[in-house]
C-alpha cells in the first residue's frame, strides 16, 4: 500500500490512486483528485459524490451506474457528461471510494 | 496491461436469444464505462434487441443449448423457455444488470451509437420506425466498416 499527499494531507491509496480508508477523505481531497482528472466540481458533481458516499455507507458497496440513475436520481447521460471518459471510476476515486468492481 | 489503450470498439450483435444478446450489451456498456467509443451493429435475429415489438419478448434458448443442462426434450416443453428466462432475469436484476430495453436506453444515454443492418432490415421488411429511438440509422456492411475504421471489431 502506498501513501500520497493530497490537499496537504497524507492518505493511504491503492496503486491506481483510490483511497483505501474512507475516513481520510475530505471535501478538499475530493477537489484535488477532481483537479487531477481535469474536473472542477460543481453542485451537480457534489450531488453524485454525496449520493455515492451515502449509498456506500448504507450498502457497503459502490453504486452501479443504474443505481446512480434509479436511486440517486442522476440521469445516465448527465453522469457521463459530468465525469467524462470513465464516469464511475472517476466519481468513485473523487468520492474516496473503492475502484468499481462490477461489469455493469 | 497493454501499452496502448483501446479507444474504439464496434460490436456486432447477431443472435436473438437472451444469452446471445447480453454479452454484446455488457461489452458495449462496459466499453463506455471505460471511456471507449462504441458502435453497436445489430444484424439477423440480434436485431430483436432494438425492435420495439420484440425487445420485451426475448427468451433464453432451452433447446439446442447443451450448457443449460436441460435435455432437449424437456427444454422443448411449453413454458420452459419462459421459466428459464424469468430465472435468469431475476439473477441479473439482483446484480443490477438491466432488462434489455432498459440496457439499450442506458447504452444510448452513455453515448454508445446503435445501428441496424440493412440486409436484415430488407429481409424482414422493417423500417427505421420499427426500431427503438436510440437507433441512429440503418447501415450497409460497407458503412459499418467505414464507421469502425481505426477501432476493434467484436462479433457476438
Amino acid at each position: 500500500m502506498a501513501t500520497k499527499e493530497i490537499a496537504g494531507i497524507t492518505v493511504n491509496v491503492t496503486e491506481d490512486g483510490y483511497l483505501t480508508d474512507p475516513s481520510q477523505w475530505t471535501r478538499e481531497i475530493a477537489q484535488a483528485i477532481a483537479a487531477e482528472e481535469g474536473i472542477a466540481l460543481s453542485d451537480a458533481h457534489w450531488k453524485v459524490i454525496d449520493f455515492l458516499k451515502k449509498d456506500f455507507a448504507s450498502t457497503g458497496a459502490l453504486a452501479s451506474i443504474r443505481r446512480i440513475n434509479k436511486t440517486g436520481g442522476i440521469p445516465t447521460k448527465d453522469f457521463y457528461t459530468l465525469f467524462p471518459d470513465g464516469p464511475l471510476k472517476k466519481a468513485a476515486r473523487i468520492a474516496g471510494l473503492p475502484r468499481p468492481a462490477s461489469c455493469v | 496491461m497493454a501499452d496502448e489503450k483501446i479507444k474504439k470498439v464496434s460490436i456486432v450483435c447477431s443472435k436473438g436469444s437472451l444469452e446471445g444478446i447480453y454479452p454484446a450489451l455488457i461489452m458495449a456498456n462496459g466499453a463506455r464505462m471505460e471511456g471507449i467509443e462504441v458502435n453497436l451493429f445489430f444484424t439477423f435475429f440480434g436485431m430483436d434487441a432494438i425492435t420495439k415489438k420484440k425487445v420485451k419478448k426475448i427468451k433464453v434458448a432451452t433447446v439446442g443449448n447443451p450448457a443449460m443442462g436441460i435435455p432437449t426434450l424437456i427444454g422443448a416443453l411449453p413454458g420452459m423457455s419462459a421459466f428459464a428466462t424469468r430465472m435468469m432475469q431475476k439473477k441479473m436484476d439482483a446484480l443490477d444488470i438491466p432488462p434489455i430495453d432498459e440496457f439499450i436506453e442506458m447504452i444510448g444515454a452513455a453515448g454508445g451509437k446503435l445501428y441496424a443492418c440493412k440486409a436484415t432490415v430488407d429481409m424482414f421488411g422493417l423500417s427505421k420506425e420499427d426500431f427503438v429511438d436510440e437507433v441512429e440509422s440503418i447501415l450497409t456492411v460497407g458503412d459499418f466498416y467505414a464507421l469502425s475504421a481505426g477501432g476493434q471489431i467484436i462479433f457476438t
